[in-house]
């Protein structure tokens, strides 16, 4: 027995120890450290707002609507004199809640399937890549909105949906790195030697994409937030009087001559996210030995 | 003046390590180069030998340094030089041939157009001069019809026709000195005499110093006036080449040289124990003390200068005098070859067709198999429990393609394989029981892609014992470290990734994978021949030994036929995909021959200065087997009309189960083998 825990010790220790180089890998470059302190600052921000917000987030006063930035009210105040800084610091948490769930989801059924198909190849391999092409045609954004006025704008919807539009282009990026690993010789031992094609996918190739995966995950997540914050704008994401980025800057869109300040903190706080993401995502690629800029978008 | 025409002076090349230390890689080079001679650079992997060519030409990988010393050019420093300077010598008078020339070669720009760049850089010649230079360079690597040749792109070259273009691109330049870097590792061994004999025909032509490097002393000994043999990063043997292949006055050398496989004797050759130091890893004494059958204490302590013997040659051993005294080590014993009458066969091949082509959709509709000539065809063979079968070719003969089959990775198109006398093996592995899966084990050719990279020794080992075995815990442990101990490698192994291993070590983690199996039956794709010689050796070695030990039968595919000599009872010679031969393989390797197997023989490289090549056909340049007739005809030395293209050849049998198919009577074919061996 004591050997065998042993093993498992020593096995345990080298994946943490490898994640361990890739995020000192990530750090070691300033554009990374800048990334992943953005997207590290804002998760930590989603998690205690609601402690450490100056003001209650539905508090509507009409005494000062439309404050400039003050001591009080550091970002002023919008039209129903609610205090910018409070939602912005709370706009944030559904966007990040939905996105990193459906992410999750994605990255996991599409990298599932790719890897299977690439696996497999075949008729059903054909005939799955070209109904995945023909899913990369639609407009999406025409698709989601259809979608979420049909059924709603529940998070539960939204993290659905997103995680299965979103899980097809990785589809097609799963499947083309397994083929990379396919053609080498432990797949075909492996497969001489008479392994489970779910032995295969989850010993031999899953491992071997998986930085793959992981990089592209980083990538979908900032689209999704995008798409996200998109969705609000337009009136069909996050229901008022909940506090969201994407409604915030559509609301002060008729105001944003006269009260810019309005629109600024969840433009800043948004692009700072989506920029933090992509940072890091390059700096993700980099550590494992992939470079995006060599890949061509799907 | 300058004495040499390439001068390397004391050079010492290293990196600074992050933890601050400064690791050499090259140590105190002194190597001149005359010009009009040629220079043999030899070692095993990772010695140093790319890294210092490149120094020759002021080039250092990225991170590198020299530490001391220089490196001249007609009397001046490469390192010294601007960058200006450096391109001029570059590709002109210095020119370097790399070792995958098919990578090399811009895939979307014809031949002729990415010659015409090298002649055009080197030259302020016209459109129409440059395009008869191109002519003449073309000839000059002996490509047939250089007019159409030039208008192809590289991938509608064989290897060997690449690799030509790539040395007529270094030509361009009119070049002083040719630098090669193993210009022809990975080409087939036919291919690979050629191109040796237009290097050593080139030589003369020109005029032109080349330093030819390689791990193959075989290749060294065709091409090399002087041989100097690396180390650890350092010069130890530097001398004529007759004198260092003949009497090496370096223990190293000695090991390296006994380690090359022989045509002559069927005996697995010595193997030289231990690994290389790591850079930096060497001692203050000598580097080759650890694995030296004649360490001293001096040798631990002090380390040895490069010192002139009687012989004129250099050699850094503190006892060199004593090289020549060392006993020859006893060769390993080789398993008793079963008595044929007694033991069944474990496996049988009949009217074996195999063939990748897919039925199309129409072929499908009738039912019907694709009117296409079969990858491999007409395979008839028995392979008898406990025997070493040899399959030999070139690339694209199909013995892989044999291999997957009885593996079950790809069924026979029509005959059978039966296993044991009694299971049909035309199955897919989803159709086979466990039991008989287990029994048959593959070993391939590169242990880097037949491992996974992410996984450690003890998973590697755990899935076929979980997998044939149901093991689990402490006994899945206890059986890896015993897997382990078989093929000489140590408990501590079980953790490591195949990335901290060295090349020979990971053959060995898989050899031990396919034992795990207890199987009856071993494939060997090409198990050795990504390997250094010393640790090719080893490998031999150890599979000599499993099969002592437990009597497994192996199936031995490799295109090296001075390996197969050494393990092998019987071969069988397939060229795309035919059976050309088979027998003993005593019979096999004497005459008469099939003329490919004359063919194949005769371009074997053996580190022997009186060895010669006999080049008796061109190197393969066929891509399909032809419908009719014998498959050999196109490239036949011995063909003797339209009978060979158009009538399958008879089996001839000549003694002891050895058979010949060939049209020529066997006396004739013998008379005429003779005759060519003693014009020769």
């Amino acid at each position: 027995m004591m050997a065998t825990t042993n093993i498992e010790h020593v096995k345990k220790k080298s994946v943490f120890v490898g994640l361990l180089a890739v995020l000192s890998a990530m750090i070691s470059r300033p554009s990374g450290l800048l990334g992943l302190a953005l997207v590290v600052f804002h998760i930590v921000l989603a998690i205690v707002s609601p402690a450490i917000a100056p003001y209650d987030f539905k508090d509507v006063n009409a005494q000062i609507i439309l404050n400039t930035p003050s001591y009080e009210h550091w970002f002023g105040t919008d039209s129903l004199g609610r205090d910018v800084l409070t939602r912005t610091m709370l706009g944030g948490r559904q966007a990040l809640f939905v996105t990193t769930i459906a992410t999750v989801l994605a990255i996991a059924w599409g990298g599932l399937l790719g890897v299977l198909l690439g696996l497999v190849g075949g008729r059903l391999d054909e005939l799955l890549m070209r109904i995945v092409d023909a899913f990369l045609c639609l407009p999406w954004i025409l698709v989601l909105l259809l979608i979420v006025v049909m059924v709603g704008s529940e998070s539960g919807v939204l993290i659905l949906t997103l995680g299965f539009f979103y899980g097809i282009p990785v589809i097609r990026m799963a499947r083309a790195a397994t083929h990379d690993v396919v053609a080498r010789d432990f797949v075909t031992a492996a497969q001489a030697r008479g392994e489970s094609r779910s032995t295969i996918v989850w010993r031999e190739l899953v491992p071997n994409v998986l930085d793959v995966l992981l990089v592209e995950g980083a990538m979908r997540w900032s689209w999704m937030l995008l798409a996200f914050s998109s969705l609000s704008f337009l009136g069909f994401g996050i229901a008022p009087p909940t506090p969201d980025w994407g409604l915030m800057i559509s609301n002060s869109l008729s105001i944003m001559a006269l009260a810019p300040w309005t629109a600024l903190a969840p433009v800043v706080a948004l692009s700072s996210l989506i920029i933090g993401i992509n940072l890091s995502a390059d700096a993700l690629a980099k550590a494992v030995g992939i470079d995006r800029a060599q890949r061509a978008p799907v | 003046m300058y004495e040499s025409l390439v001068q390397v002076k004391n050079l010492g090349i290293g990196f600074t390590s992050q933890t601050e230390l400064v690791i050499p890689i090259l140590r105190n080079i002194d190597l001149p180069i005359s010009e009009g001679e040629t220079i043999g650079l030899v070692g095993e992997s990772g010695c140093g030998k790319s890294t210092l060519v490149l120094a020759m030409m002021g080039y250092l990988k990225s991170g590198l340094r020299v530490l001391e010393g220089e490196s001249q050019f007609r009397g001046r420093n490469v390192f010294d030089m601007d960058k200006k300077t450096l391109e001029e010598i570059r590709g002109g008078e210095l020119a370097l041939i790399p070792q995958n020339a098919g990578q090399s070669l811009t895939p979307s720009a014809r031949v002729g157009r990415q010659i015409d760049e090298s002649v055009k850089l080197h030259t302020d010649f016209s459109k129409k001069q440059r395009h008869e230079r191109i002519i003449e360079l073309l000839s000059q690597v002996r490509l047939p019809q250089p007019q159409e040749l030039m208008k192809r792109y590289p991938h509608e070259l064989s290897g060997g026709q690449q690799q030509r273009v790539a040395i007529a691109m270094a030509l361009a330049g009119e070049p002083d000195v040719l630098l090669l870097d193993e210009p022809t590792t990975g080409l087939d061994v036919t291919t690979q005499a050629h191109i040796l004999e237009l290097l050593r025909d080139l030589a003369t032509e020109t005029g032109t110093a080349m330093v030819y490097v390689s791990h193959d002393l075989g290749a060294i000994a065709r091409v090399s006036d002087r041989i100097a043999v690396m180390y650890a990063g350092e010069l130890v043997l530097e001398g004529s080449a007759r004198q260092v292949l003949k009497r090496p006055a370096h223990p190293y050398a000695r090991g390296l040289l006994l380690s090359i496989p022989r045509l002559k004797e069927a005996v697995v050759p010595a193997s030289m124990p231990g690994l290389p130091p790591p850079p930096g890893g060497a001692s203050q004494g000598c580097a080759f003390a650890d694995r030296c059958p004649m360490t001293e204490q001096l040798c631990r302590d002090k380390r040895p200068t490069l010192e002139p013997t009687a012989v004129q040659e250099l050699v850094r051993c503190h006892f060199f005098e004593r090289v020549e005294q060392l006993p020859l080590p006893e060769p390993p014993k080789r398993p008793d070859r079963p008595n044929l009458d007694e033991v069944n066969n474990i496996l049988r091949f009949d009217n074996v067709a195999i063939t990748y082509a897919k039925p199309s959709i129409v072929d499908q509709i009738l039912n019907r198999q694709p009117d296409v000539t079969p990858t491999v065809d007409k395979i008839d063979l028995t392979i008898c429990r406990g025997e070493t079968v040899g399959l030999v070719g070139e690339s694209g003969s199909g013995k892989s393609t044999i291999l997957r089959s009885i593996a079950g990775l790809w069924p026979p198109k029509s005959g059978t394989i039966t296993y044991d006398e009694a299971e049909n093996l035309n199955t897919s592995v989803a159709e086979r029981a466990k039991d008989l899966l287990r029994c048959i084990q593959l070993i391939f050719q590169n242990p880097d892609a037949s491992l996974n990279p992410r996984h450690t020794v003890a998973e590697i080992l755990a899935q076929p014992l979980k997998l044939y075995f149901g093991l689990g815990g402490d006994e899945l442990r206890e059986r890896s470290v015993i897997l382990l101990e078989r093929v000489r490698l140590r408990a501590n192994y079980l953790e490591r990734l195949p990335g901290q291993l060295s090349g020979g070590e990971k053959q060995r983690v898989a050899v031990a994978r396919a034992f795990a199996a207890e199987p009856e039956l071993v494939l060997c794709d090409e198990v050795t021949s990504a390997l250094d010689v010393s640790v090719q050796a080893a490998v031999l070695h150890l599979l000599t030994q499993l099969q002592v030990d437990h009597g497994t039968t192996y199936i031995f595919v490799s295109h090296d036929l001075a390996v197969v000599r050494a393990l092998a009872d019987r071969v069988a010679v397939l060229y795309q995909g035919r059976l050309c031969e088979m027998g003993p393989s005593e019979s096999v390797y004497r005459s008469p021959s099939h003329p490919y197997t004359e063919v194949l023989l005769g371009a074997v490289l053996e580190p022997d200065p009186d060895a010669e090549l006999v080049l008796a056909a061109e190197d393969a340049v066929d891509l399909f087997p032809p419908a009719k007739g014998c498959p050999f005809h196109r490239r036949c030395p011995r063909h003797v009309g339209d009978i060979c293209g158009n009538e399958t050849p008879p089996w001839q049998p000549t003694e002891f189960g050895h058979a010949i198919r060939c049209h020529i009577p066997l006396g004739e074919l013998r008379d005429m083998q003779y005759q060519s061996i003693t014009t020769h």
